[in-house]
């Protein structure tokens, strides 16, 4: 268990997750891609902080934000979700076309 | 190739196959089951990485976050039970290519970094010294994180509210006239009185 490839393990997290962000035409389903790209953040930047930083607790402290990042995306996620669907009855992102052009 | 070696092949196996299953499988609510399974690896990897505190913490808070996750894929689902194959996708090519580059692209910043390596000390107190930095020099930063979550609870509210929390924003305002006493300026309201009987 190095550096690299913990760092690898997080790449490919942060691609499978960018990959389903934008392949998905549900909304539910999209948010999980971004859920899953903060997930490879998570273990990035708790692998650089145990292998480069000597524990210096500031890198914990990043990893809490993270952590709270992902819950303002989720609740506000789900929140805008409901609101689209209440105005449009639409839970597919095509359905959404007044931002284009 | 110790028994932590083994331990990290096999949980980062579970983590990106389980990743990868979340967008492969035909109910949206085994999806969220398999990125609760992701989570939970990745937790374990951040816990033998010696940080046990954020890696139970993330294991905790994900796996009340795919309960929430699930009930809203029950209310948005395309496919009760999974019962018929299900690809909604759209850009599909263009996506993978996407996410292949960004993990190649990710992939080799990483083997041509040089790193410094500076390691956890093992005998650190690394939970009590989170403790003290979340507290002390970095309280600002945490308790800003939790105004956050305050305005991110608000947010959400009003958001998902029916229309806001007094009806429509331009319900029965008068928009001000141009001279003194004079007519309302721009859009008119509605004519007829109508909003006189609904008066709660």
């Amino acid at each position: 268990m190095t550096l690299a490839t913990v760092l690898i393990v997080a790449a490919a997290l942060i691609g499978i997750g960018l990959y389903g962000a934008l392949s998905q035409q549900s909304f539910v389903m999209l948010m999980m891609g971004l859920e899953l790209m903060l997930n490879g953040g998570l273990l990035a930047v708790i692998g650089l902080w145990a292998n480069t930083m000597g524990g210096a607790p500031e890198g914990q402290l990043l990893a809490i934000i993270i952590m709270a990042v992902m819950a303002v995306d989720m609740a506000i996620g789900f929140a805008l979700v409901t609101a689209v669907y209440r105005k449009r009855q639409a839970d597919v992102t095509e359905s959404l076309t007044t931002m284009k052009h | 190739m110790g028994l932590t070696d083994l331990l990290f092949l096999a949980l980062s196996a579970i983590a990106i196959v389980s990743g990868w299953r979340v967008f492969a499988t035909d109910s949206m609510v085994r999806a969220s089951f398999l990125l609760l399974l992701s989570f939970v690896a990745v937790g374990l990897i951040i816990v033998m990485l010696a940080a046990p505190y954020i890696g139970v913490a993330t294991i905790f808070m994900m796996a009340v976050e795919m309960m929430v996750m699930a009930l809203f894929m029950v209310m948005f689902m395309m496919n009760p039970a999974g019962l018929n194959p299900m690809m909604m996708v759209h850009q599909h090519r263009f996506s993978i290519a996407a996410g292949v580059l960004a993990f190649a692209g990710l992939t080799a910043t990483i083997l041509f970094t040089s790193f410094p390596e500076i390691p956890v000390d093992p005998a650190a107190p690394i939970v009590h010294d989170l403790g003290i930095e979340l507290l002390g020099p970095s309280m600002l930063i945490f308790e800003t994180a939790g105004v956050t979550l305050l305005a991110t609870m608000i947010g959400s509210v009003i958001l998902s509210s029916r229309s806001g929390r007094f009806g429509m924003a331009d319900q029965g305002s008068r928009p001000p006239g141009l001279e003194l006493d004079g007519e309302p300026a721009g859009r008119q309201p509605e004519a007829g009185g109508g909003h006189h009987h609904h008066h709660h």
